[in-house]
């Protein structure tokens, strides 16, 4: 008989968290130290959601793009530890090289302003100008203008820069030139403050950290715990079905994707038609290949860099970047510091995709599309890395499907959702009580840190419902 | 609790939040945000603080209400005053 992995398991609980990813791991940790009894349901067998790794061959890959604002750090010593905030350090060589420009830089204000004055020749008013406007926006100001007309406002005509200000970020959270400003401009500001910035150790210790901490504040974390259903009744959360079995709970806060929980996990029927509407507006953001480079033990690869954008395209192309023969992506170079002690380097290649270009290939279409993939991310890495071929002793790639099949986000998405979803998302409770989402939406709410301050947002007003005694 | 110790209270909870910045010359009726690096999450911070210990809700609306030192001692006091 295979594992029971809900063995001891309590009948009921305060909270259930469904998705181990890290705005459900941050609200359970939150939660747990205001005193509540925490369940926390993962169908993988390890923690993270898309902050996520995998060993094979005696390397070990990390999934999600190495890059995130400095806040991560105030994020993890406040709602973690000093232990793991400490993890974090600055990658300095982010590194742009595109048909119209090619530079590296440190990715922060001061940095970006000196580029754009010498290289792009912008007078100095309308770079403060811009800087300035970028920062004051916030989430609640309404979303009047797009991306591009904010660009265009200050930077008229210069697709160059357009492009040097977005095309990082596009890769960062899938947004582009058509979403709002405000999206752009908060998640922007986050990085020109200091910069960006990874784990060290990698993403395996940082989440396990984050595991031996949500057992230290008493979670009772089960993984290969796949929820089949959110138990409502009377527009009120009573519990889940998991692996089935009932477990009864107060409150049920889903860190699954926006829209897998609402048509799937609860079901149409139980939300009002206006909700579900809403609901049905909502856009998904675009899933991501990635490429996993595994250098032999002994080769070296000299530094060329942490992060690098690169692409073939004459201009900044949304369409382009996310086409299945795009040229656009970026590399992280996991140096050995990265894991110090384990000398080993390794390349993750990662490019945005359509989950439609990929899902309806035949098997061997399929096959023969990862295989070219692979290939031309090879040939595109020779420049930065002569010979590289001779120095891989290991070669994997994701596409769409694989992102779905693991994380279980509708067609693979690996952004959540655009801007509208932040509403619907914040919406749940009203129309279930005890009901509750956290995660990758509204762009903003993307991302490492974006996704972990959700989770402490959501906290709060979990914390809230529990502490009034759960009414309305 | 009296006005001064709402006030100590306040300047001791955003000390734990925010603990490298310097709070001994903030002006009572400037906003915070203004003064010190105190961001959306911090504000979170203070608010659930309030809950975890006084058992005090201040709802979304109530926020800008908090914005300077003296917002906040004004808004508290009838509800820190029997503590």
């Amino acid at each position: 008989m295979s594992q029971d992995w809900l063995k001891d398991i309590k009948s009921e609980y305060d909270v259930i968290v469904i998705g181990g990813g890290l705005g459900g791991l941050t609200c359970a940790n939150m939660l747990a130290r205001g005193g509540h009894s925490v369940l926390l349901l993962e169908q993988h067998y390890n923690l993270g959601g898309l902050a996520t790794w995998f060993k094979r061959k005696g390397h070990i890959f990390d999934i999600a793009l190495h890059g995130f604002p400095v806040g991560m750090v105030k994020t993890c010593r406040k709602y973690w530890t000093p232990e793991i905030a400490n993890m974090i350090v600055q990658l300095k060589g982010i590194r742009f090289d595109n048909p119209q420009f090619s530079f590296t830089t440190t990715y922060d204000r001061e940095d970006f302003t000196r580029i754009m004055e010498q290289r792009f020749k912008i007078p100095r008013e309308n770079i403060e100008g811009f800087f300035n406007t970028a920062r004051n926006m916030n989430f609640y100001d309404g979303q009047g203008m797009t991306t591009r007309e904010f660009f265009e406002k200050f930077f008229p005509g210069r697709d160059d820069v357009h492009r040097m200000l977005m095309e990082s970020i596009t890769y960062a959270n899938g947004s582009t030139l058509d979403d709002p400003a405000l999206t752009y401009g908060i998640v922007f500001s986050n990085f020109m403050s200091k910069g960006v910035y990874t784990v060290r150790g990698g993403t395996d210790q940082f989440i396990g950290k984050m595991q031996k901490e949500l057992l230290r504040n008493g979670v009772d974390i089960r993984t290969k715990c796949l929820v089949e259903k959110i138990i409502t009744k009377d527009k009120k959360v009573g519990g889940v079905m998991v692996n089935g079995k009932k477990i009864r709970s107060k409150s049920v806060i889903s860190n699954s994707n926006l829209l897998s929980t609402i048509h799937k996990l609860v079901g149409d029927e139980n939300f009002s038609r206006s909700f579900i509407e809403e609901a049905k507006k909502v856009r998904l953001n675009n899933s991501s290949c990635q490429v996993y480079i595994g250098i032999k033990k002994g080769e070296k690869i000299d530094y060329i860099g942490d992060l690098l954008f690169t692409s073939e395209a004459k201009k900044f192309d949304p369409q382009e970047l996310c086409s299945r023969n795009t040229t656009s992506r970026t590399f992280s170079i996991y140096y050995p510091q990265t894991r110090p002690g384990s000398g080993m380097y390794s390349i993750v290649a990662s490019s945005n995709a359509n989950y439609e270009d990929w899902a309806n290939l035949s098997e061997e279409e399929y096959r023969n599309s990862k295989k070219e993939l692979i290939q031309r991310t090879l040939d595109a890495l020779e420049k930065y890395v002569p010979k590289i071929r001779d120095k891989i002793d290991y070669l994997e790639a994701a596409t769409p499907k694989t992102f779905q099949r693991y994380t279980l986000h509708l067609n693979g998405a690996s952004f959540g959702t655009k801007f509208e979803g932040l509403k619907v998302s914040m919406g749940l409770p009203k129309e279930i009580l005890g009901l509750f989402h956290t995660g990758s939406v509204g762009i903003i709410m993307s991302g490492w840190l974006g996704a972990a301050n959700y989770g402490v947002i959501v906290a709060n007003d979990v914390d809230k419902f529990l502490s009034t005694g759960g009414v309305r | 609790m009296t006005k001064e110790q709402i006030r100590d209270t306040i300047l001791e909870i955003i000390g734990q939040i925010i603990p490298d910045e310097d709070l001994s010359n903030l002006k009572g009726d400037v906003p915070l945000r203004e003064q010190v690096e105190l961001d959306s999450m911090d504000f979170l911070d203070i608010i659930m603080e309030l809950r975890k210990r006084y058992g005090i809700e201040v709802p979304e609306s109530d926020y800008t209400q908090l914005a300077t030192l003296d917002g906040s001692v004004a808004y508290l006091d009838p509800r820190m005053r029997d503590l």
